[in-house]
């Protein structure tokens, strides 16, 4: 029997019992509609860590100095001065898994205008730092190559900063502030950022060219650190790599030295918080596969029915002619399309509870592609495993007893 | 008309019931030619049944030949058998057995389904022209609960002979229906005989087996008779005998 001819059979004899059918169906179909809601809600959630993480540069590789070992005692990180502007100028040319690459001072103290005050962090990079850090300049404008070559006293503020220190609402752009004894001209504002995963507020802040503050305050010519843009989120492990070589030749490191400095990635920290929403969409996934199980016992357990009520229609198909096989594949068909059916109506369900979940509860959902797929794929599967052994019963039937059977 | 469509030889079927063996068949001879209208008969516990099986290609002897349009039928697997019963036998029931919500003519075209040979057009021709046969071919897209029992008997004979079996194995055909039915059923039978049409029968009612050329009695497992029926009866002329409101 062709396979078409399976297909109308089953659909024939599915349509004898429209409501059994369906009722088999559901169990499906609320399987497969929380498979796809539950994942969608875990890798919603997911892709929304990853987006904060993102503006705060998922690509961002940091170099720290780290200790020189003095005497045999490792130093605090904070007294050791390894890194200086070579390193960046080599990063620069050298580092092709790089994209901009600047370094980095701060201080903290005080910012004054007028009768306010604000304790907050300076913070200086290269033109390149508002890239590399995802920062935008609200008003204004940032500083230019002139005014980091020059050590211009500019500066550009947090919306922290000039809440505290502009309170009556005023413009600050062409205000001069003092930060300590430093008096510094606004030229412009930030974006606010927020509140950053870890309880960071990321508006508290100035930032001015990392020469001023190497000059006219630290008075060093080392960096507290460097920042860098990998290429992509991907390629920042070999980023590291690639930094770690540079550095280690700049800084004429033997082989078998220890490092003097360190280089971390933001991917790594992703890392750690994707995993547990991992978890979690793999905890709502094997819920939700367990009631796609419960969905498939309901289907073998009709269908188990379905032959057993059947069995005088199965004498009189082997009596004229039909093979255990056909009416093997005759049952296995009408399991398959069940199956089948309540997964598009799962699917179709899944994904506007998903939508409506977003709608009305405001959680982030991601419906992919891959979990419609795999829960059809399972569904199929569930339809096959689940209709085999009645299907099998069935095609192991004597024709003689099945023709007389009451 | 000489043609052998059944040659039985020396057949025996036993089952074992535990340690118990019945022999329900102690060795049946018969031979049927091409055109025969042969009725089986015999009381309950006669082995009239298990011959039927056996006849139909459902059970395999346990001894002795069973030679079928030529082909020896006791060495065949369960496959094969099914492909015989597909191509050689039309089946004729006491209950029918027509699938319920499902058009006469989807019940007809039926065995055409199991024979790959057959293309959707062919099918639906040929069981268009069965059920023109058994004279419901105004009847095609009823389903059996619009029929009357006789309209679903003849039904169930047009998916007899949609796949033009070498012979027609009715087994109690008109146990379900009454007098005036069955005449009309046998009258059916009857024509389908003349145009050629190799019937064996299956019945316990004598009243049935006089319609027939030849009687075949069996009892305790052997062949107890095997008649030509000299003065055949027709099965119209009888519905014609019948009073005319017989539908008490």
């Amino acid at each position: 029997m062709s396979i078409f001819n399976l297909i109308r059979l089953a659909l024939l004899a599915l349509q004898r019992n429209k409501l059994r059918a369906f009722l088999t169906m559901l169990g499906i179909i609320i399987g497969v509609a929380a498979v796809i809601a539950m994942v969608a809600i875990g890798q919603g959630s997911k892709e929304s860590i990853q987006t904060q993480l993102g503006n705060m540069g998922s690509n961002m590789v940091t170099i720290l100095p780290s200790s020189n070992v003095a005497g045999g005692a490792r130093m605090d990180a904070s007294t050791i001065q390894t890194l200086t502007l070579p390193d960046v100028i080599a990063l620069q040319k050298q580092a092709t898994l790089l994209t901009a690459v600047s370094p980095v001072s701060s201080i903290k103290g005080q910012a004054i205008f007028g009768p306010f005050n604000w304790p907050t962090t300076l913070q200086g990079g290269n033109t390149d730092y508002f890239d590399i850090r995802k920062l935008s300049v609200a008003d204004g404008i940032a500083y230019s190559e002139s005014d980091v070559a020059s050590a211009a006293k500019v500066c550009l503020l947090g919306k922290t900063v000039v809440d505290n220190l502009f309170p009556s609402g005023e413009s600050p752009i062409g205000k001069v502030i003092r930060f300590n004894t430093i008096p510094l001209q606004v030229i412009g504002t930030l974006v606010p950022k927020g509140v950053s995963s870890f309880g960071q507020d990321q508006d508290d802040i100035i930032v001015a060219p990392y020469t001023t503050i190497q000059k006219r305050m630290l008075a060093t010519i080392y960096l507290q650190n460097i920042i860098a843009s990998a290429v992509s989120e991907e390629q920042s492990d070999a980023a590291v790599d690639q930094v770690t070589s540079i550095l280690r030749e700049t800084h004429r490191l033997r082989q078998g030295d220890d490092n003097n400095f360190t280089v971390r990635t933001m991917a790594e920290l992703i890392k750690t918080l994707s995993s547990t929403t991992s978890l979690l969409t793999i905890l709502l996934t094997a819920i939700a596969g367990i009631s796609l199980i419960i969905g498939g016992i309901g289907i073998m357990n009709i269908m188990y029915v379905s032959v057993t009520e059947r069995t005088r229609e199965i004498g009189l198909r082997m009596s004229i002619g039909a093979r255990g096989i056909d009416i093997l594949l005759q049952f296995l068909v009408e399991a398959i399309i069940i199956s089948i059916t309540g997964g598009v109506i799962g699917v179709i369900l899944g994904v506007s509870a998903s939508t409506i979940i977003t709608l009305t509860l405001g959680w982030p959902t991601l419906v992919s592609r891959s979990s419609i797929i795999l829960s059809f794929m399972v569904c199929a599967l569930t339809g096959v495993f689940f209709g085999y052994y009645p299907a099998l019963k069935a095609s192991r039937l004597d024709p003689i007893e099945a023709l007389r059977y009451e | 008309m000489s043609k052998k469509i059944l040659e039985i030889d020396n057949i025996r079927r036993e089952f074992h019931m535990g340690t118990e063996t019945v022999r329900a068949l102690k060795g049946v001879s018969f031979t049927v030619n091409a055109g025969e209208f042969v009725t089986i008969m015999g009381s309950s516990g006669s082995g009239k049944t298990t011959l039927l099986n056996l006849l139909g290609c459902l059970d395999r002897p346990t001894a002795g030949d069973y030679l079928l349009d030529g082909t020896n039928v006791g060495k065949l697997t369960r496959n094969e058998l099914a492909k015989v019963r597909n191509l050689k036998i039309g089946f004729v029931f006491q209950a029918y057995n027509l699938l319920p919500r499902t058009s006469a003519l989807e019940n007809v075209e039926l065995p055409l389904f199991y024979n790959k040979n057959i293309t959707t057009h062919q099918r639906r021709e040929k069981a268009i022209r069965a059920l023109e046969a058994v004279r419901l071919s105004d009847r095609l897209d009823h389903t059996p609960s619009q029929l009357s029992g006789g309209q679903q008997q003849r039904v169930a004979i047009a998916r007899a002979l949609v796949n033009e079996p070498v012979m027609i194995l009715a087994d109690e055909a008109t146990g379900n229906l009454d007098t005036r039915t069955s005449y009309e059923i046998m009258a059916l039978m009857q024509e389908l005989n003349q145009q050629g049409k190799t019937i064996v029968f299956v019945t316990h009612e004598p009243d049935i087996a006089a319609f027939s050329n030849r009687t075949i009695m069996l009892r305790d497992g052997k062949v107890q008779r095997d008649a030509i029926n000299e003065n055949v009866r027709s099965a119209k002329d009888a519905l014609a005998s019948l009073p005319a409101a017989d539908d008490y």
